[in-house]
């Protein structure tokens, strides 16, 4: 309960509104708490959106018999995915996107992290490559694929490669940042108690930047997949943005559908996966304490 | 007066050149001396513990300090005004941090002292917590205790309570003084709480602002052990009057 007086002084006098005694009374509400349906577990929601919007997807088809080449239902995609994994089709291309994506991604967060140490701990490489760096981000790295592919052939090294240089840049941009916040006095203490270079770099900074490197990687392996399978458009004879192409030239927009749907199950695989170890790692930092992920 | 263990001589700090941070500080620390150094903000006390530990360049005159240690980082134990501890560590790990960074062998062999050191600071229940499940007064007892893992024969304590509320800077205080009575390090202690200076100190070392110049050195001679009622003695108010009268001839000069 509070009880607030205006004072009359803070006031501006208008004419007609004559200066009254106000009084608020704050009491602890009577009766059940109303239920909302924002109560509700987000999963639950989210679930029962997605389920509603495939029905009126469904429907929609159904109902206008819109045609197959153009947009196939919902339970047609089903169908093709039943078939595509069924007659092993999916599952041969999905390894070669996957093996190019994780080879990718692998390559860009090794050497992303250790360019990131470099620029950070050194003054000259700091003056000299972060403008370069800063520069060549802005280059469209899809644009570069077909150089790739007459570099490195048809192969999977093109694809790998590929998408290594596109998911190298949020992971060495990110690196950074976080291995340049930690702060001075931190340094000072560890240095006074007689810590060397490389211990301030294994034990204060490297730990310091997880929070900032683990969402460098989350941006990362989406990008990952991005650049497999545009890599894959450009040119090759396997992995899922081939199959995208194949089906494509052959109207078969069922099939093009459930490589859409395997993709973005990957994708989201992989995000988890690294919001799953980024908490885990990070368990200590502000943005995680309230979660209870204390190992 | 015991063996010198601490020597500044003539030490001179600039920054950028010309700024001067710090004149002339001439002064020897015996052994198991406890001096403080008051001053206002700016007039570069915690400049001085920089010099001491390497993490700034003089720019004239000498430090100089020993102890008996097993290593030269072993000499020294610091307390910071923030606590800066590790987030990712445990209290336990944040206080062995000093004997991790020498090996993994003396970061087992000093585990035991490190557990006392926790229970001396009364913080043995939260052994196995993270520092932000800690308060700051907590935080800060890990800080001191991590500061006490080597048994340095040297502490420097650079505004240790200055962030810390009224209460919990008493407690914190009276810690420290029983701590220190029981083996009597040599302390260098930068406030600028008067009466924290009075009370804790065998010296106090007025610094007046820009430059850092000794304005002049106090003895405190208040019989030992203190208590926090040791501060509503006459002689405990006469000292610190002393110590504002210099303080308030350095602002005089500047303004």
């Amino acid at each position: 309960m509070s009880v607030h007086d205006i004072p009359a002084t803070d006031q501006e006098s208008r004419p007609g509104e004559a200066v009254r005694r106000h009084t608020v009374r704050r009491e602890a509400a009577s009766g059940p708490a109303r239920r909302r349906l924002s109560d509700l577990p987000g999963w639950l929601l989210a679930g029962t959106a997605v389920l509603l919007l495939l029905a009126v997807w469904e429907a929609i088809v159904r109902a206008f018999s819109v045609s197959e080449f153009l947009f196939p239902a919902p339970t047609r995609v089903v169908q093709a995915l039943v078939e595509g994994f069924g007659n092993g089709t999916f599952g041969k291309h999905s390894l070669v996107t996957l093996q190019e994506i994780i080879y990718g991604f692998a390559i860009a967060v090794v050497v992303g992290l250790l360019v990131a140490v470099w620029v950070s701990s050194s003054r000259l490489a700091e003056k000299t490559l972060l403008p370069i760096i800063v520069v060549l981000q802005t280059v469209p790295k899809v644009a570069l694929a077909p150089l790739f592919l007459v570099w490195f052939g048809f192969g999977m090294e093109s694809k790998v490669l590929a998408t290594a240089l596109i998911a190298f840049f949020p992971v060495l941009v990110n690196a950074t940042l976080g291995f340049n916040s930690t702060s001075v006095e931190q340094i000072n203490m560890m240095k006074s108690f007689g810590a060397t270079r490389l211990q301030i770099l294994a034990r204060l900074r490297l730990p310091s930047a997880l929070p900032s490197i683990m969402a460098g990687l989350d941006m990362a392996v989406v990008l990952s997949v991005i650049g497999a399978v545009v890599a894959e458009f450009v040119g090759s004879q396997a992995g899922l943005g081939y199959l995208i192409l194949a089906s494509n030239t052959s109207l078969d927009v069922a099939t093009m559908f459930g490589v859409l749907v395997v993709l973005s199950v990957i994708g989201l695989i992989l995000h988890y996966i690294v919001v799953f170890l980024g908490r885990r790692l990070t368990f200590w930092s502000e943005e995680n304490r309230g979660r209870n992920v204390a190992p | 007066m015991t063996t010198t263990v601490m020597r500044f001589d003539h030490v001179v700090k600039k920054y950028g050149g010309s700024t001067l941070a710090i004149d002339d500080f001439d002064l020897e620390i015996g052994d198991g001396e406890f001096v403080s150094i008051v001053g206002p903000s700016g007039c570069g006390k915690s400049t001085l513990l920089k010099l001491v530990m390497g993490l700034e360049p003089l720019s004239g005159g000498a430090i100089s300090y020993s102890a008996d240690a097993r290593s030269v980082s072993a000499m020294t134990g610091m307390v910071f005004q923030q606590p800066l501890l590790l987030p990712w560590h445990t209290v336990l790990d944040n206080v062995l941090v000093p004997s991790s960074l020498q090996s993994r062998a003396q970061r087992k062999a000093d585990q035991g002292w490190a557990r006392e050191l926790i229970e001396m600071l009364g913080l043995e229940e939260f052994a196995a917590s993270h520092p932000y499940q800690l308060s700051g007064g907590m935080q800060q007892r890990v800080g001191i205790a991590r500061a006490l893992l080597h048994d340095p024969r040297i502490l420097l304590m650079d505004e240790p309570f200055g962030a810390l509320d009224a209460m919990t800077r008493d407690q914190l205080t009276m810690d420290l003084l029983r701590i220190w009575e029981t083996d009597r390090k040599t302390v260098l202690f930068i406030t600028h709480s008067i009466s924290e200076a009075v009370l804790l100190s065998d010296r106090v070392v007025v610094l007046t602002p820009r430059p850092g110049r000794i304005a002049d050195t106090i003895d405190i001679d208040l019989p030992r052990p203190r208590t926090l009622a040791t501060i509503n003695t006459p002689e405990f108010g006469e000292h610190a009057r002393r110590i504002r009268q210099v303080l308030d001839g350095t602002e005089a000069v500047t303004s």
